[in-house]
């Protein structure tokens, strides 16, 4: 099984590269990816830089071009395409239908690999994107339980990657527009979800109040730890309660079904994370490189090592994590 | 189709889950309303089973006894193979046309016509060429993008498709695999016991400071506030929107059919009508997307 992980800049790939990842991901300093955020992501030179750090390794690097244009903004997703070609990456991670399509016939060498944000949970829809532009691979929404990926890959014509560590989106990605609700930018058309401009953090006589877009996500007492106001996971009142309405802040980490996603044929599993530090992606490819050697070494005996989980844990928001959608209650 | 084409008003399938009887009534009323085009079937959860694929088809028919063109919708998050056997079946039959809400479904309609509803990601016109090529005779307008956007989509789409917008009603926002509906109750998804049936237009989600702000529908997130593009009617026509849509409320949908139908023969003035549309919403009015600012955002339609 592949370890994919995460690089917001070249100090995060090289990081990846020297702690285990067998490939690393990327993204242009722009909006065609959807972790556009200040100061994050490479100019073609920066990227020129570590595809020749990560091939020296024998590291493969992907670059996410992975949101929605729209019809004026088209041609640079088109320049994009022809600039990752020109850097010889070993794939691009796409989800739209036309630059899919555009980089299928342009650039007919590059292995195309089909984002999580196009939201294909089901073979049917592999299928399409697989007789349409040859994709090579795909990443499977975080909304299916372990034997629905099982099922997926049986069926599936292509190889599958599955996310196995870090944030969670509670909605199936590239179907989700709740941010641009709140504040006119969505990850499909901007390439960020809850965009920090739109933050705000307002001290109150109780405590801090978080808002996005000036609606109100979390009320903080005093002292309590603040968290990032993603919309998701804001604290709301429904039926006379105030809950976590949509979905608690807590992390996916998958490490205990190794063994499952193994049987189940997944070609590769995904760390989370490009706008995390460089520190996070050394620590977090360390421990599943660790994990996944221990596994291929005696797999009948693999059990997550509590060093493992607690090193994990340290870099989890909310210090929480789940097995998500995997495990079937969640669902 | 006219040579000035007048989009007619279309109720969309409706999203909530409400009792047999009440659905009955509902599509009694849509047979006798202006609507020309009517959305039939089960879009947000396979786990609703008071209206079933037999009883869809007797209220197909009904409707096209009535004249209305009828069309079958499919699931827009698609997890479990019974779901897609289900999506098969609604696939291979001819006698309606069929709205995929997913790409799975597209597939499986390939080579015939078929429409693309506003779960299916049509962002720019390569990707629309390349569903019309498929077969693809009628798609919507992603519910986040901009009056700019249309316009663009309109200069370069392909003969003889037709452009749908959403014109009216709670916008989809997004789709999950849990059931929040079945979280507010604590119960889990696979024995929910159908709360949904208790929210007839979902389940309005507050913030901490009284801004009601989302509506829960079981696995989908709506927005609070109803989208109303009927302030924009004459710039709705002027770039060639072929079909308005207008999503189903437990209350009130006949009066804003009827609303829509008038201003669209010119009885009614578009501002004038809009502010007879505010008190049959649910919570109020929206139009941001519209106009590039937050969906949220009440700008012609405030």
């Amino acid at each position: 099984m592949e370890l994919v992980c995460p690089a917001g800049n070249l100090p995060s790939l090289k990081a990846a590269v020297d702690n285990g990842a067998d490939a690393v991901y990327t993204g242009f300093r722009d909006d065609t990816n959807a972790r556009h955020f200040a100061g994050l992501n490479f100019t073609a030179s920066k990227l020129a830089d570590g595809i020749r750090y990560a091939k020296s390794h024998g590291k493969r690097v992907f670059i996410a071009m992975n949101t929605y244009p729209r019809p004026d903004g088209f041609q640079r997703f088109e320049q994009a395409v022809d600039q990752a070609a020109d850097l010889g990456v070993d794939a691009l991670i796409c989800a739209d239908i036309g630059v899919l399509d555009y980089a299928a016939r342009r650039q007919p060498k590059l292995n195309l690999h089909l984002s999580v944000q196009a939201s294909a949970t089901n073979y049917e829809s592999l299928r399409f994107y697989h007789e349409h532009f040859g994709i090579k691979r795909a990443v499977l929404p975080r909304v299916l339980s372990m034997s629905q990926v099982e099922h997926v890959i049986a069926q599936s014509p292509v190889e599958i990657e599955v996310f196995g560590f870090g944030s969670l989106c509670v909605m199936v990605e590239g179907r989700c527009i709740l941010s641009s609700y709140a504040t006119g930018r969505s990850p499909n058309t901007y390439g960020a979800c809850s965009p920090a401009s739109h933050v705000e953090w307002i001290e109150t006589d109780t405590g801090l109040d978080t808002r996005l877009g000036g609606v109100l996500i979390q009320r903080h007492p005093k002292g309590e730890n603040v968290g990032y106001p993603t919309l998701c996971k804001g604290t709301y009142r429904a039926e006379g309660q105030t809950y976590h309405a949509i979905e608690d802040p807590v992390s996916l980490n998958a490490m205990e079904l190794l063994p499952q996603l193994a049987a189940a044929g997944v070609a590769a599993v995904k760390i989370e994370g490009r706008q995390r530090s460089p520190v996070y992606v050394k620590q977090v490819t360390r421990v599943w490189r660790e994990a996944l050697d221990a596994f291929a070494k005696d797999p009948s005996h693999f059990a997550p090592r509590p060093e493992w989980t607690a090193e994990l844990a340290k870099v989890s928001e909310g210090a929480q994590t789940t097995l998500g959608p995997y495990h079937r209650p969640w669902q | 189709m006219t040579d000035t084409p007048r989009p007619p008003p279309v109720p969309r399938p409706r999203p909530y889950y409400w009792p047999k009887a009440q659905v009955d009534d509902f599509y009694a009323m849509v047979a006798d309303s202006p609507a020309e085009i009517v959305y039939l079937g089960e879009t947000i959860c396979a786990k609703r089973n008071q209206v079933r694929h037999e009883d869809w088809l007797q209220i197909a028919e009904r409707l096209t006894a009535a004249g209305k063109e009828v069309v079958l919708s499919t699931l827009a998050l698609l997890e479990a193979e019974s779901e897609l056997k289900r999506l098969r079946a609604l696939c291979a039959q001819d006698d309606y046309l069929v709205e995929a809400n997913d790409l799975g479904a597209v597939q499986l309609l390939r080579g015939r016509p078929f429409a693309v509803g506003h779960s299916v990601n049509v962002y720019n016109d390569r990707t629309l060429a390349l569903l019309a090529a498929d077969g693809c005779r009628r798609w919507v307008l992603p519910v986040e993008l901009t009056r700019d956007s249309l316009a663009a989509m309109q200069r370069t789409r392909p003969a003889g498709v037709e452009t749908e917008v959403f014109a009216y009603g709670r916008l989809p926002l997004a789709y999950s695999a849990r059931c929040f509906t079945a979280r507010a109750r604590d119960l889990p998804k696979d024995d929910c016991r159908d709360a949904c049936l208790d929210h007839p237009d979902g389940m309005v989600v507050d913030t901490q400071d009284d801004n009601r702000f989302l509506a829960l529908n079981g696995i989908q997130t709506q927005s609070a506030r109803s989208m109303n593009l009927l302030p924009v009617l004459a710039d709705l026509r002027g770039l060639g929107v072929d079909i308005l849509r207008v999503s189903p409320q437990s209350q009130h949908t006949g009066k804003v059919l009827e609303v829509f139908h008038r201003t669209l023969t010119g009885e009614l003035e578009p501002a004038a009508a809009a502010a007879a549309l505010t008190p049959l919403m649910p919570t109020g009015p929206c139009d941001g997307y519209w106009h590039g600012a937050a969906g949220m955002d009440a700008l012609a339609a405030a």
